[in-house]
């Protein structure tokens, strides 16, 4: 290898660059004070922050607006009767205003779907983080994406076209439109979303606990059921809640499958109507725009969003404040 | 004759003339001092070089001379730093402009995984460097010598070169953009003692062009390149002086014990 | 002392047992579940495959089954997701660089996160409510692609966001103050070396994204696009129909053949999925190959 010296007296000899930093040294008068506005990073940092503003704005204008029509509508009807009443009748005469029955029908078919999906969810995460091999995973899992990436419409054919003819089968009295259907479909449609995060929240929890409890001579059973599940509690429940969240939000697989018929129907088998569907109801008839007809819309809207963004809130809670500490 | 209490004192002051001089710094990390009341010159056309036991403030203090610490959270900077007589930290400062006359190598080599020539052309590109890239380029390597190695694979990935080369290019790139002052923090640390001997060679050669500060916990590698050695223990500046009189005739106690080896 | 030591002998044995047990629970579940998927395919398969054929594709939706064909439908998707596609990746970027490069960490952006995420959990029917108030009667853009585009890229928006910043925040800190060192802005550092490297993973959000929002339906019904179309649009300002919501119309009738019809679009609809994701993996390989 050649002295450095020497290489670099050979590449010193044509450049502009080298003659400026050698009358540079020489002058030693390199200035830093000058600051100068660079306009160009400006602009950008301005438009950047205005993209991010645009999130903020979308809240606000979600919020202004709901707030607006529901402060129209709760001009009208009353909040007493609106929340406790029992019958949901706003487009004939006589009306009636009680959106029970649209939340019963929410909650009916959530609480069926969580039935289905909690269990199994669990049940499949706990296999993915727990027992399945590399191979195993790299099947299931993807599989389980696949099944969280179709869309809600096909989920609503499969309900009308598959489960209730199948559900008929066994029990004979059930009508076309149920809950039952409404309920196994939104339970598969939430499932790949337990189990992916449950099976994150397990994953997390450190091997050396699995491996601890395994050195006191605890089973698999044992180990999972009393160390690694407790451990990832906080990310599991939370799974729960978003899940609930978005069965709850879930639009066009119960209005193919459960009906359009308000009903506190105690079993799952009548024709029932979530929120989410009386809202595309309205919304595809022709409900003239600014009567009080057209702003139950936002009324249940409202509700929707409030049970939504408060089950939101509180899985982000749960998260945070029972995280476990590994360290 | 040899005092026991750390004393902050300024060495002898080369002819030449200091191009960084540092006043009673003082840097804090959310309210805990790393570096407290350090006052010494740097040397134009001189290495100096910043000695210390680990995690004692000695990479905090070399990042503050090119306002890299401007990019931590809560970090306070007091006393004086100028350079060329001008105040590094002062209202009119732009710390962008700070960072193309005072270059820095860091500890692990950090090329942009890009093509070789890139890594080096981009910094003059984005400063406006107008005259023929390629001849910039070339000088870059040849000064950092790793030309001959790398000459027939410039659009090669930069990843694709071992550590002692990839940390080369980094001299190299730092090199391109002319600076004034080059500071090193631990720029071997990482590296096979060939490599390391190599930079250390291209160091003592470079300095006949340019200003380096070197950190380093490699006391060897200080006495053997340095000119001007500052010992830093705990965040206060022990004794600063001729690398030659540091380590043979240390003024204060502490030095010393650890250039003798007893601590460290 | 015997009774004792073959009690607990059993105790471990049951023990055991009701482990492996549980071993192969876990299993069956995970299995039964997965191939829920397998069952819904193959019945969509079988119900509609016999309707796939060029017609199909090239006719319009009908009265008549064996004249329907989802040609307004198809094309009105693609309009639809190459305008959310538009509007959506550059807001959804910035905001993502915004977040992770450029803004300080206080309480304004904290604000933001906070908000992002609230966004991305809010029922896809309440975005449909603010874009038939807002686009179609605010704006007066009318039952438009625009409008379409407009509340479906709301709906999109916070899941390109999440994904892009993941991307961002995985640049190694030390290539950035690399750049720093050599005197380069913020902005300067960003444009060449974060987002180049985080081009992959920002693909992949904008994939899933755009795949999310070609299944949407109720944004859609709720700003008024239509179920019976037998034009293709023209232009942005055109009315028009989506894959679902063909889909969803179809389904709402009583014959069988439109059923069977509604099979062959959900064919049509899984398939252009597919060709997306497939995309997404290979444009995903091909960067990480080139970064390499």
């Amino acid at each position: 290898m050649m002295r450095p010296s020497a290489v670099i007296d050979n590449g010193m000899t044509n450049c502009t660059m080298a003659n400026k930093v050698i009358a540079n040294i020489d002058s030693g008068m390199q200035t830093i004070n000058r600051r100068r506005v660079r306009w160009g990073e400006l602009l950008i940092q301005s438009s950047l922050a205005l993209c991010a503003m645009i999130s903020v704005v979308t809240t606000a204008v979600i919020i202004i607006v709901l707030v607006k029509e529901n402060l129209g509508f709760f001009y009208e009807v009353s909040p007493v009767d609106f929340f406790f009443g029992t019958r949901w009748v706003p487009l004939f005469e006589p009306s009636s205003y009680g959106v029970l029955p649209l939340l019963w029908g929410t909650l009916s078919v959530t609480f069926g779907a969580a039935l289905f999906a909690i269990p199994v969810g669990l049940a499949s995460a706990v296999y993915l983080s727990e027992y399945a091999s590399r191979r195993m995973r790299s099947i299931v899992k993807p599989i389980l994406e696949m099944l969280a990436g179709i869309p809600t419409v096909v989920y609503g054919y499969f309900a009308l076209v598959f489960i209730t003819p199948l559900l008929k089968e066994f029990i004979p009295g059930i009508q076309v439109f149920n809950a039952l259907s409404g309920a196994i479909v939104v339970g598969i449609m939430i499932l790949p979303t337990i189990a992916t995060l449950s099976d994150n929240a397990l994953r997390a929890v450190p091997d050396v606990l699995r491996q601890g409890a395994y050195a006191l001579g605890a089973t698999s059973f044992e180990v999972t059921t009393r160390v690694v599940v407790p451990a990832g509690l906080s990310g599991v429940m939370a799974s729960f809640l978003l899940a609930i969240s978005r069965a709850i939000g879930e639009t066009m697989a119960v209005t193919l499958a459960a009906g359009a018929t308000p009903n506190l129907s105690l079993t799952f088998l009548e024709s029932i109507q979530t929120m989410t569907a009386y809202i595309v109801q309205v919304s595809m008839g022709d409900t003239p725009a600014g009567g009080i007809a057209y702003q139950t819309m936002f009324a249940v809207a409202g509700l929707l969003f409030l049970v939504t963004l408060g089950l939101n809130i509180f899985s982000q809670w749960v998260l945070s404040r029972y995280r476990e500490v590994y360290e | 004759m040899m005092s026991t209490k750390p004393v902050n004192q300024r060495g002898a002051t080369p002819a030449q003339g200091t191009i960084i001089d540092l006043q009673n710094v003082t840097i804090k990390y959310s309210g805990s001092a790393a570096v407290k009341g350090v006052s010494f010159p740097i040397a134009r056309n001189r290495i100096t070089s910043i000695i210390g036991p680990s995690g004692c403030g000695k990479s905090t203090l070399l990042r503050s001379l090119n306002r890299m610490n401007d990019f931590v959270d809560g970090v306070s900077v007091e006393g004086t730093l100028t350079y060329n007589a001008e105040d590094l930290y002062g209202k009119e400062v732009d710390a962008v402009e700070v960072r193309r006359h005072i270059g820095m190598v860091f500890q692990k080599p950090n090329p942009f995984p890009k093509s070789i020539y890139r890594n080096i052309a981009w910094g003059p590109g984005i400063n406006g460097f107008k005259d023929p890239m390629d001849v910039l380029v070339e000088r870059s390597l040849k000064q950092a010598a790793l030309w001959e190695e790398v000459k027939d694979r410039l659009h090669e990935s930069a990843l694709s070169l071992s550590g002692g080369q990839q940390q080369r290019l980094c001299i190299a790139r730092a090199l391109a953009m002319a600076p004034e002052v080059l500071l090193m923090d631990e720029p071997c640390s990482a590296l096979d003692p060939v490599s390391t001997s190599h930079i250390e060679d291209l160091l003592f050669e470079l300095k006949s062009r340019y200003t380096i500060v070197i950190v380093t916990h490699n006391m060897q590698q200080a006495a053997r390149i340095s000119d001007f050695t500052a010992f830093l223990e705990m965040g206060d500046l022990i004794e600063f002086g001729e690398t030659n009189q540091i380590f043979t005739r240390p003024k204060q106690r502490r030095t010393e014990e650890y250039v003798t080896g007893r601590f460290g | 002392m015997n009774t004792r030591l073959s009690d607990s002998r059993k105790q471990l044995l049951r023990r055991h047992r009701k482990a492996r047990f549980f071993s192969f629970v876990w299993a069956l579940v995970t299995w039964l579940g997965a191939m829920l998927l397998g069952v819904l395919l193959y019945q969509v398969w079988v119900e509609g495959y016999k309707w796939l054929d060029m017609q199909f594709i090239t006719s319009f939706p009908s009265r008549f089954p064996d004249r329907a064909g989802i040609k307004s439908a198809l094309v009105g998707t693609i309009w639809l997701i190459t305008m959310v596609a538009f509007i959506s990746i550059p807001i959804g970027v910035a905001t993502a660089l915004y977040l992770e490069e450029l803004s300080k960490k206080g309480w304004v952006s904290r604000m933001i996160e906070l908000n992002i995420a609230n966004l991305a959990g809010v029922p896809s029917i309440v975005y449909g409510i603010i874009g038939l108030t807002i686009f179609v009667r605010g704006l007066d853009l009318g039952r438009s692609l625009v409008s379409g585009a407009l509340t479906v890229s709301l709906l999109v928006l916070p899941v390109i966001i999440i994904a892009s910043r993941e991307a961002i925040k995985s640049v190694p800190t030390s290539i950035r103050h690399a750049a720093f060192a050599l005197g380069a802005t913020r902005w300067q550092t960003t444009w060449a070396h974060v987002l180049p490297a985080s081009i992959p993973g920002i693909l992949t959000g904008v994939i899933l994204a755009l795949s999310r929002a070609i299944g949407e339906t109720a944004p859609l019904i709720m700003i008024g696009a239509l179920t019976y179309v037998a034009f293709v649009p023209e232009g942005p300002m055109d009315a028009f129909t989506a894959l679902p919501i063909q889909i969803f119309n179809w389904i709402s009738r009583p014959q069988q053949e439109f059923h069977e019809l509604a099979a062959g679009g959900i064919i049509v609809l899984l398939g252009v999925l597919l060709v997306m994701n497939a995309l997404a993996i290979f444009i995903r390989y091909k960067t990480e190959q080139k970064l390499q």
